[in-house]
């Protein structure tokens, strides 16, 4: 009780200096959007934001990256042994008729909408985590109604495959090759971005 | 108030609404979703002052998207932690949060 009221009054004058800040705030008088739109041509992209997520910023990028696979091996590494938590394997059929007939329609749909995503990111809004996240949705719904079983990071080719994408993306930027092999290495990014998100959230029906 | 200011402040408000209830709620999995929310403030407010100038900062933008991603990875650990705890002890609370 003491502490709910402390907390509510430390949190509402937390809200409001930060509300005061925020419209207290100057605009900036050089905005960077100005710079950046100079420089964009450098980065391979011609979108604003995949040139400051893959050309400015690539080492945001590429650290992030490395926090992804982090999770999947912290949540690889927490979870019970084999021995005391078994998968059931087809427990029961899926019988739901809404996800039998979506399967077929969206597996392939999604697919597609991901390779358009990742072709996009140049030059609109998209790029490898919009792809990869489309992915690793359609990974999930395949888990989900039994098709096809969610990635198991325990396997030592799905291990390669995901350090493969911060391995490509790690050697181009250091060849300096990162504008003109743009595309590639996203390619090589999705995969790994998809296949580290569906380890993450591998579903497994109750 | 222009709209690139009131989105802001929602972020804002979001962001102190979940870090509330992070500190409020005893029940773990509570904890993960206020993280979220706080996340999901963050977000809206870099968004939000991100459009105070004449064209969109794109720099913003390329932060909200490496920490949505930062934040899917996190909130995924969490919950495999939290998983972990329950089929270990059974607990879905911290220790400390049992006296209340």
């Amino acid at each position: 009780m003491i502490r709910s009221a402390v907390a509510l009054a430390a949190v509402g004058l937390l809200a409001a200096s930060l509300l005061w800040v925020a419209g207290t705030m100057p605009v900036e008088v050089a905005p960077a959007s100005a710079r950046i739109a100079e420089k964009l041509a450098g980065t391979g992209a011609s979108h604003p934001v995949t040139g400051v997520l893959l050309g400015f910023r690539a080492y945001d990028t590429l650290l992030e990256v490395a926090v992804l696979l982090l999770a999947v091996a912290g949540t690889a590494a927490a979870r019970a042994a084999p021995a005391h938590a078994p998968v059931p394997v087809r427990a029961h059929p899926v019988t739901d008729p809404a996800l039998r007939g979506l399967v077929p329609v969206l597996g392939p749909t999604m697919v597609l909408v991901a390779g358009y995503l990742l072709w996009a990111g140049t030059h609109a809004p998209g790029g490898a985590f919009q792809a990869a996240a489309v992915l690793a949705a359609a990974s999930i719904l395949l888990a989900l109604s039994d098709v096809l079983p969610a990635p198991d990071a325990d396997s030592r080719a799905v291990r390669v495959a995901l350090a493969f994408g911060l391995a490509a993306f790690l050697l181009v930027f250091h060849l300096g090759a990162l504008p003109r092999a743009l595309l590639a290495v996203e390619s090589a990014l999705t995969l790994s971005i998809a296949l580290a998100l569906a380890c993450l959230f591998g579903a497994r029906r109750p | 108030m222009t709209a690139a200011l009131a989105y802001a402040a929602a972020g804002i408000v979001l962001f102190c609404l979940g870090l509330y209830a992070l500190v409020a709620k005893a029940h773990l999995l509570r904890k993960i979703l206020a993280v979220n929310v706080m996340a999901s403030g963050v977000f809206l407010t870099l968004v939000g002052l991100a459009q105070r100038g004449g064209a969109p900062d794109p720099i913003p933008h390329a932060m909200v998207l490496t920490g949505i991603v930062v934040a899917v990875s996190a909130t995924a650990f969490g919950l495999a932690l939290l998983r972990r705890l329950h089929e270990a002890s059974g607990a879905d609370t911290l220790e400390e949060d049992r006296g209340e």
